[in-house]
């Protein structure tokens, strides 16, 4: 052996074998394991199945959270530095004629425009061609819609066509209007051949489009539309500011996943002299959106998942500590047949680990069926992040290991003689 | 004489105190191959003691001890308990079997700390329980066999390394005259097979059994030298 001294071959543990005798010490007393991995199993059970909520409500939400919201940016318009306007007027507004055309050439636009609210005077009269019906009057929302606004809206015709680029450009007096409308007032979509208008305060717009809804701006309730220049013409400029609900607004549909990229493009593209006069609405980031919803709860779950652990860890010290007491005959009679101290500490040591890793592994499934059949209440897809999942299990190995420590090293330090004593 | 598988040269061995006790004062004893020898004396007498530092369970606070020829007073920890695993053999009074494991299992307890594959320890271990007349019974738990069967066990469990000396702590203590009666047998057999036995007890008709009685009073060990002993 080449050693100074027995030169027998030194006592050698494998860790198949030291692995058995931890499997042996825990399979002898069942109940006892089960107990002592409680904690863990809770700790991370819960670790686990936060982390899986998290996940899968995260994945409803982004289902949820519709492509159209996905792929909607708004610029509103929110007024000149200083109010160059002549009094009882407002300012221009503050995208250029060709806002569309501009728009248009970013990337991953697919369709932008300006559009506002009209502003019109208390009382204002509504009606249909007196050929149609005599008195019906309404109270419309009147608004006033670029080409390129009417796109974005996406609106779904029942008859006649959108506004056009030429009807804006030389400020007809045309408009749309949704079914709704059509019907209170008294205009069938199958008459529209014959050229019906409505009189808003006298002016009559020829009705050339009725649509019945649209996917942005009017997505929630009835409006009459109206070209940009029209109204500019009829009306004048829009009161700008955010906040007075008439300001001028750009809506903006883009293709799925460029919001973020138009958003950031478009104030400088469309002035570059004074781009902050322009107010970017991005969609909201529906990973942020569900962080926000999640975040708190998931960190106060996280914490409790942490503090199981942490009672875990601390029974399973507590055990490994008792059982090397209770065991100080069977470490007596290790070291009597030829354990080194090393042995001793091995074998404490592997049998909390693999409590740790048993709890760890039974805490992991549980936490995984909590998700399941969550989800499955829910009818929901289950999302579990196997970054997170798959090692869930080590999370008990480390707190076995950690536990075992302590008690292991006061194992190894019985002195065999006292050992044999005490049993 | 045979060449000695013991030799104690002063050894001795003081409990720390306050008071310090001194639990045996220093010896010198020869013990040769084949011997069988017995150590009497009243409680308290220091016999354990004795048997603590021959089963290298203990160090001595003076003098040495060599174990087939080897000084262990001067080996580290890790010589100490692999003379513990390969060339001794401890039988205790309270058998100290672990509960939970089969007889067998208890005999493979021993053979955990050496370097052989699983299938020659398992037949080694079936081959000392046999050799001890527990061949039937490996399976059986502790708690399912009497006293008797139990240090059968022990006895087994000391002897499946094949040790040169066979240390016994009053291995008769726990057992009623039968089954005492029948283990002497088997230490008898053990011994006129040359295995070295060195057996602590308070019992005239155990020490009876072996060749030699080595006596400790208050820690002084004397040796009475029987007539007709060959």
């Amino acid at each position: 052996m080449g050693r100074p001294g027995a030169g027998l071959p030194l006592p050698r543990l494998t860790v198949r074998d030291t692995a058995a005798e931890a499997i042996a010490g825990i399979v002898q007393r069942p109940g006892r394991a089960g107990l002592t991995m409680l904690g863990t199993v809770l700790g991370v059970g819960a670790f686990v199945a936060v982390l899986g909520l998290t996940a899968t409500g995260a994945g409803q939400i982004s289902r949820q959270f519709s492509v159209l919201e996905d792929t909607t940016v708004t610029v509103a318009d929110n007024g000149p530095a200083n109010d160059v306007a002549p009094p009882g007027t407002n300012p221009r507004i503050g995208f250029p004629a060709d806002a569309d055309v501009i728009a248009d050439h970013i990337k991953g636009v697919v369709a932008a425009g300006v559009w506002w609210p009209v502003a019109l005077p208390e009382g204002t009269n509504f009606s249909a061609s007196l050929a149609l019906s005599g008195e019906a009057s309404q109270t419309v929302n009147l608004l006033a819609v670029s080409p390129g606004a009417v796109k974005a809206m996406v609106p779904a015709m029942v008859a006649g066509s959108p506004l056009s680029t030429y009807e804006n450009d030389t400020a007809q007096h045309v408009a749309m209007i949704d079914t709704s409308t059509a019907s209170a007032l008294g205009i069938s979509p199958a008459r529209l051949p014959s050229h019906p208008a409505v009189f808003v305060n006298g002016i009559a717009y020829t009705v050339v489009g009725i649509y019945s809804s649209a996917q942005r701006v009017v997505s929630g309730g009835s409006a009459m539309l109206i070209p940009e220049d029209t109204a500019l013409a009829d009306y004048g400029n829009p009161q700008p500011g955010i906040g007075t609900q008439e300001e001028a607004q750009m809506v903006i549909a883009t293709k799925t996943g460029a919001a973020e990229a138009v958003s950031r493009e478009i104030a400088a593209a469309e002035l570059p002299t004074d781009p902050h006069r322009l107010v970017v609405t991005p969609p909201p980031n529906p990973l942020k959106l569900q962080g926000e919803v999640n975040g708190d709860l998931a960190g106060l779950f996280l914490i409790l998942a942490l503090i199981s652990l942490l009672i875990g860890a601390v029974g399973i010290a507590n055990t490994t500590l008792v059982a090397v007491l209770e065991r100080t005959g069977e470490i007596g009679v290790r070291r009597a047949v030829g354990a080194r101290p090393r042995h001793i500490a091995g074998q404490f040591l592997a049998e909390s680990t693999a409590l740790g890793t048993l709890g760890g592994l039974i805490g992991t499934c549980i936490g995984v069926g909590i998700v399941v059949i969550f989800a499955a209440a829910q009818n929901w897809t289950v999302v579990l992040n196997p970054v997170y999942t798959l090692p869930a299990p080590l999370i008990g190995t480390v707190v076995g290991l950690l536990a075992g420590a302590y008690p292991a090293l006061r194992a190894a330090r019985t002195s065999p003689l006292a050992a044999l004593r005490h049993a | 004489m045979t060449a000695p598988v013991i030799e104690l040269r002063g050894l001795a061995r003081t409990y720390p105190g306050p008071p310090p006790v001194p639990a045996l004062r220093p010896a010198d004893l020869v013990i040769g191959a084949g011997d069988y020898v017995a150590v009497t004396g009243p409680s308290g007498s220091g016999k354990s003691t004795l048997l603590h530092l021959l089963g290298l369970l203990d160090s001595p606070t003076a003098g040495s001890y060599l174990l087939d020829g080897l000084d262990t007073s001067k080996l580290p920890d890790r010589d100490r308990s692999a003379l513990r695993g390969r060339r001794i053999g401890i039988v205790f009074q309270a058998f100290h079997l672990l509960a939970y494991r089969t007889a067998l299992e208890n005999v493979l307890l021993a053979e955990l700390y050496n370097h052989t594959p699983r299938s020659t320890r398992l037949q080694a271990a079936a081959g000392a329980l046999g050799a001890v007349g527990l061949g039937h019974r490996l399976d059986a738990l502790p708690t399912t066999l009497s006293g008797g069967g139990c240090q059968r066990v022990a006895i087994a469990r000391a002897l499946v390394n094949q040790p040169s000396l066979l240390l016994c702590d009053e291995p008769t203590g726990n057992l009623d005259s039968r089954n005492a009666a029948s283990l002497m047998e088997l230490l008898d057999q053990l011994n006129s097979g040359g295995l070295t036995i060195v057996i602590i007890t308070h019992d005239a008709a155990v020490a009876a059994h072996a060749g030699r009685t080595v006596t400790i009073s208050d820690g002084i060990l004397s040796e009475r030298i029987r007539a007709g002993h060959g």
